[in-house]
């Protein structure tokens, strides 16, 4: 190997034998590197695939999978999962719009604006999720509304995942930098203009990443309004177990399920978080 | 410029409104104030930031202010265009005159006299705040369209040509994110030019830059200086201050200690506070 010892006489003569050299370290670093993650991601796989054979393995030998039974209820389960995730859709939307009105409620600094938004974010922070699903569909038939339970149940989880989201609003509007409202206001924009144009596009980037973790966990706790006989995947799952006294394995199917719709929906929100992370700054 | 003889100023706080002497000759090129500040007073909750400041900007007149951090000079700035709402006092830029109105600093009308100011009196700030959401040429006509009803095709040629007078035109389709803290500011410049104020405050904006590029800022500001923008500079740059300041303003402790053109106050100040603050930046 030349170079590197050259010497100090051959300063010219070096410079052109230590290229190819160097290019063959950098080159060998790469490979060492490629290789290193390679057999990461090897064993990672590998990790994952013994917890659930045994897992798998220790279920079956107990005697509870019936292939014919999955065969014959499995797709009844599974067209839950397109419901699951039309609620959970919607449910989100909801929420998000509410967030928003809820943080301007929260930054306001009028004590009107900022006291509703407040019992609403104390109220329903402060209870159970599945009174609040049972309480929009009982007692708002108490006062003449009859909504059917899948708008009733998407009503409750907005309304829930709002008041959550406000926190997160109202953070993300705060994280935009001081100076970029002052620099607004000194171009002699208006205030409703400063914050349409300057702050809420750039808190919305903030919050965007949590908006999709918020989905995710929604995707989960919307199987609560399997209660008021919404035919997600939980329901689905519930009522085919109990018709066959199978529910052990109906629930697990469904679990099985909603694990996957999270893994898929995740990858999605990874890839997001990175393209936002990358366009700032 | 001639140089001149300050009156004298006598004990603080109660320097000559403008500057300049009444009986003495202005620089041939200033024109009529266009800036009034009148016995301005700021508090911060008990501080007493600005203790009764008077100062008037003439046209194509560019005004340095100096003096330590604390001193106010920062304040002063942001008074100016109500950024900071002052305790008490006037300020009037173009004829928009308007009174530090603390208690009702919210309401619509005081808000809506604010904003005529704004529109009147552009600012560069230390920290850039460019919009990082929007391209460079965005940047530059938004508030020309939004605000004041421009034309999207107006807008755009007019940013065009300011992006141009600041050496950034080929960047018009950049995001902030790409750009080195001189084009930044470079850029915040061309922006605060798209709105064609009378005047343009710059607070400290070369403070956050790394020293190998603070030059270029310097540059374009003394273009503007020397083309006759009207300015008011609060900057820590004393040697560019000498070469593009008409008057320089040394403020301490809330006041106007002493004010004049940049060859006196700089070379041959007479308050004991200036000649201890210069000595710091100036060896003579």
């Amino acid at each position: 190997m030349g170079g590197y010892g050259g010497g100090a006489g051959h300063a010219h003569s070096t410079a052109m034998v230590e290229l190819p050299a160097r290019a063959a370290i950098l080159d060998a670093i790469d490979a060492a590197g490629r290789k290193r993650r390679r057999s990461f991601r090897v064993q990672f796989a590998l990790v994952w695939l013994t917890i659930l054979a045994v897992i798998g393995w220790i279920y079956w030998s107990t005697g509870n999978i019936d292939l014919e039974f999955i065969a014959e209820w499995g797709p009844f389960i599974l067209q839950g999962a397109p419901i699951t995730v039309v609620v959970a859709a919607t449910s989100i939307v909801l929420a998000v719009v509410l967030a928003i009105v809820g943080a301007l409620g929260r930054l306001s600094e009028h004590p009107i604006p900022f006291a509703v938004a407040s019992f609403y974010v104390s109220l329903v922070r402060g209870t159970p999720l599945l009174i609040q699903i049972l309480f929009v569909y009982l007692a708002l038939p108490q006062v003449g509304i009859i909504l059917n339970p899948m708008l009733g149940g998407i009503l409750a989880l907005g309304f829930n995942y709002g008041a959550y989201m406000t926190e997160i609003f109202r953070a993300g509007i705060q994280a935009v930098p001081r100076g970029q409202g002052e620099a607004a206001k000194a171009l002699g924009m208006p205030e409703k203009l400063v914050f349409r144009r300057i702050i809420a596009p750039q808190a919305l980037r903030v919050v965007t990443p949590a908006i999709g973790n918020e989905f995710i966990v929604m995707i989960k706790d919307s199987a609560l309004i399997s209660v008021v006989a919404v035919q997600e995947l939980l329901w689905r799952a519930q009522t085919a177990g109990q018709r066959n006294f199978a529910t052990l394995q109906t629930f697990l199917i469904a679990a099985l399920v909603y694990w996957a719709l999270t893994i898929i929906f995740s990858y999605f929100q990874e890839r997001l978080e990175r393209r936002m992370a990358k366009v700032d700054r | 410029m001639t140089r001149q003889e300050l009156p004298d100023l006598g004990a603080r706080p109660a320097p000559a409104a403008s500057g300049y002497d009444k009986d003495s000759t202005l620089p041939t090129h200033v024109g009529e104030p266009i800036v009034k500040v009148e016995a301005l007073h700021k508090y911060f909750g008990e501080n007493h930031v600005l203790r009764g400041i008077d100062l008037e900007v003439r046209q194509r007149e560019a005004v340095m202010v100096i003096g330590r951090s604390g001193s106010g000079k920062t304040t002063l700035l942001r008074c100016i265009n109500f950024l900071e709402e002052p305790t008490e006092g006037w300020v009037e830029v173009d004829e928009v005159r308007l009174q530090a109105d603390p208690l009702r600093a919210r309401s619509r009308q005081h808000q809506e006299q604010i904003r005529q100011i704004r529109l009147r009196a552009g600012m560069l700030f230390q920290e850039f705040n460019l919009f990082p959401h929007m391209s460079v040429l965005d940047n530059c006509i938004e508030a020309p369209v939004r605000v004041t009803r421009l034309s999207r095709d107006e807008a755009v040629a007019r940013a065009e040509g300011y992006l141009d007078k600041v050496g950034l035109s080929d960047k018009r389709d950049e995001y902030p994110s790409r750009l080195s803290g001189g084009q930044k500011q470079r850029v915040a410049i061309a922006r605060a030019l798209c709105m064609e104020p009378k005047v343009l405050l710059f607070d400290e904006p070369t403070s956050a830059l790394d020293p190998e590029l603070i030059g270029e800022v310097l540059l374009v500001m003394e273009d503007l200086a020397h083309e006759g923008t009207t300015m008011i500079v609060v900057t820590h740059e004393m040697h560019f201050a000498e070469e593009a300041a008409d008057r320089v303003v040394f403020m301490e402790d809330g006041v106007i200690v002493e004010q004049g053109p940049p060859e006196q106050l700089l070379r041959d100040p007479r308050h004991e506070e200036t000649i201890h603050f210069l000595r710091r930046f100036i060896d003579r």
